[in-house]
């Protein structure tokens, strides 16, 4: 089966004298290693990001921490349907649901909510079909970097890492598609 | 000054060179990689990472150290030893440079003047693997032991080809004798022909075939790339040393860059005239004794650094070679190449003796 057109035709054909000696194929080994030590002293290494001060810049729609939404109003859009825990292909979100009572109708969006929220950060794969399946447009992955911690435990984040602060929203709009925009209104 | 100060002075002053030499060699590697790489390479320890080497040190030094649990003991200890040892013993028969002339007397720049130093080199580099044998036996781990199987019969069959291309300078020079195998190579002229500078009639020049024959048996004697099977990170984690730890696994890898480094000198010493260089004996006259001295330890290090940073380049173009690859190269090439190269020398000799 020919998949790409890049493929090649191995064969085993014996060596030619050229070929058996290494010499030749060592020589233009060298010739290349050479090339490029002498660039890279004169002119300076290629595409080279002095790590701890400058990053290396990630794509906008990078797959990295979570985050839980909430609506203009500040309440929080998770109405813990449960589909993002059954999209999820490595079984790393568990969610527990409960009622909202008359004086938490500030704090979320819907009748149902989510009292306890929890993503294993060491299971989740990244691979945002939370995203994908959350009808409510409540959680999206942002381009956040999860943090190293040295116990198991502490990977499993809760709401209290999750949930977006009031003062400090978290810009998703760069990944949102249509469907997603329309599901907040 | 009388001979002994001279000659322990010397001693010191080697052992500090082989370890600096060394050390540098760990931060030449990576430096060297880097820019073979398109990267910067070590750049935080000082300028240009210049201190890199001490951090490393400092850095084995406070490492825990491990020992297994059923490993054998005293062995484990001795075999890091016993490789440090014997590469840093081995400086001792290569002459380093010409003479020097302190207080009206001329002291020769070599610590031991054996008859028979080159044998002693030979030797020498083969008992170094005992250390590698030892250390990888006492660790009681399979990838250790392999590791260390490797290394002993890929050594075995390296020796062979070495102790051959070595055979054809031995029979040029008719000695054993560094010393004088250097001093072969003040004057002549080059194949009879090319006019007399002195310090250039170098054996790479007559015996370039031995040469190619020597530098594979030396790369794969320093258990460098392309063939440093004994720590084959890939099938046996890192071979002979997966269970050191701390200076001991330092001593290793250091051991192994004081052997590059003296193999290199070694090498300096039979194919590229040692310490001489061109016009080494008008400078003798014209500048005296001593300034010649100096310039001729100046040529033999630089000939060595320059050995080195070969060696590194090879070992950043060149991938590994498979373990049966690398016995035949060693069985099926270099040896018959090395007779063939020994007989050609003994006709030729032979042809111009008469």
């Amino acid at each position: 089966m020919k998949l790409t057109n890049r493929s090649k035709v191995v064969s085993n054909k014996e060596m030619t004298l050229a070929e058996k000696i290494y010499l030749p194929a060592i020589f233009k080994g060298m010739g290349i290693t050479f090339k490029h030590a002498v660039r890279t002293v004169v002119k300076g290494a290629p595409a080279v990001y002095s790590y701890p001060e400058v990053q290396k810049p990630r794509t906008t729609i990078w797959r990295g921490q979570h985050v839980l939404k909430r609506d203009e109003e500040g309440r929080e859009r998770c109405t813990a349907c449960g589909l993002c825990a059954v999209a999820c292909p490595a079984e790393a979100i568990t969610m527990t649901s409960a009622e909202r009572t008359k004086e938490e109708k500030g704090l979320y969006r819907e009748e149902k909510y989510a009292s306890v929220y929890e993503i294993n950060m060491l299971r989740c794969i990244f691979c945002g079909m939370c995203e994908e399946a959350c009808p409510k447009s409540a959680i999206y992955l942002t381009d956040r970097l999860v943090d190293v911690e040295t116990n198991r435990g502490s990977f499993i984040y809760g709401k209290d890492k999750l949930v977006e602060k009031i003062n400090e929203r978290i810009d998703i709009t760069t990944r949102q598609s249509e469907k997603q925009k329309n599901a907040v209104k | 000054m009388d001979l002994l100060t001279f000659k322990l002075i010397l001693v010191l002053a080697l052992f500090l060179l082989s370890l600096t030499i060394a050390a540098y060699s760990t931060w030449a590697e990576r430096k060297v990689a880097s820019i073979m790489q398109d990267r910067i390479g070590p750049n935080r320890a000082g300028p240009f990472g210049l201190l890199q080497p001490l951090a490393d040190g400092g850095k084995f030094f406070f490492k825990e150290d491990f020992t297994p649990a059923n490993a054998e003991r005293f062995l484990f200890v001795l075999g890091p030893a016993l490789v440090m040892f014997i590469s840093l013993i081995t400086g001792a028969v290569i002459p380093w440079g010409k003479s020097l002339n302190i207080g009206g007397t001329s002291f020769d720049l070599q610590v031991a003047n054996i008859d028979v130093g080159v044998l002693f080199i030979i030797g020498m580099a083969s008992i170094g693997v005992y250390g590698i044998m030892i250390g990888g036996w006492a660790s009681n781990n399979k990838y250790s032991l392999l590791g260390a199987i490797r290394a002993s019969s890929q050594m075995i069959s390296y020796e062979l080809a070495m102790g051959l291309a070595l055979l054809s300078i031995i029979m040029m020079t008719g000695s054993l004798d560094l010393k004088e195998i250097t001093e072969s190579q003040t004057t002549g002229k080059l194949w009879g022909v090319i006019p007399w500078v002195s310090g250039m009639n170098w054996n790479i020049f007559y015996q370039p075939i031995a040469f190619l024959v020597f530098f594979v048996a030396a790369l794969a004697e320093t258990n460098r790339h392309p063939f440093d099977l004994p720590e084959c990170e890939s099938e046996l984690v890192t071979g002979y040393s997966t269970e050191y730890s701390s200076m001991k696994l330092g001593l290793y890898m250091f051991g192994e860059y004081v052997n590059m480094f003296i193999s290199n000198a070694f090498m300096v010493v039979l194919f590229f005239g040692g310490y001489n260089y061109p016009g080494i004996e008008w400078v003798t006259q014209h500048w005296g004794e001593n300034t010649a001295g100096i310039l001729s330890v100046v040529a033999f290090l630089t000939k060595t650094v320059i050995g080195i940073l070969i060696f590194m380049w090879i070992r950043w173009t060149l991938p590994r070679f498979r373990y049966d690859q690398l016995m035949h190269l060693g069985w099926k090439t270099l040896i018959p190449m090395a007779l063939v190269n020994l007989i050609i020398t003994g006709a030729v000799i032979l042809a111009f003796a008469n």
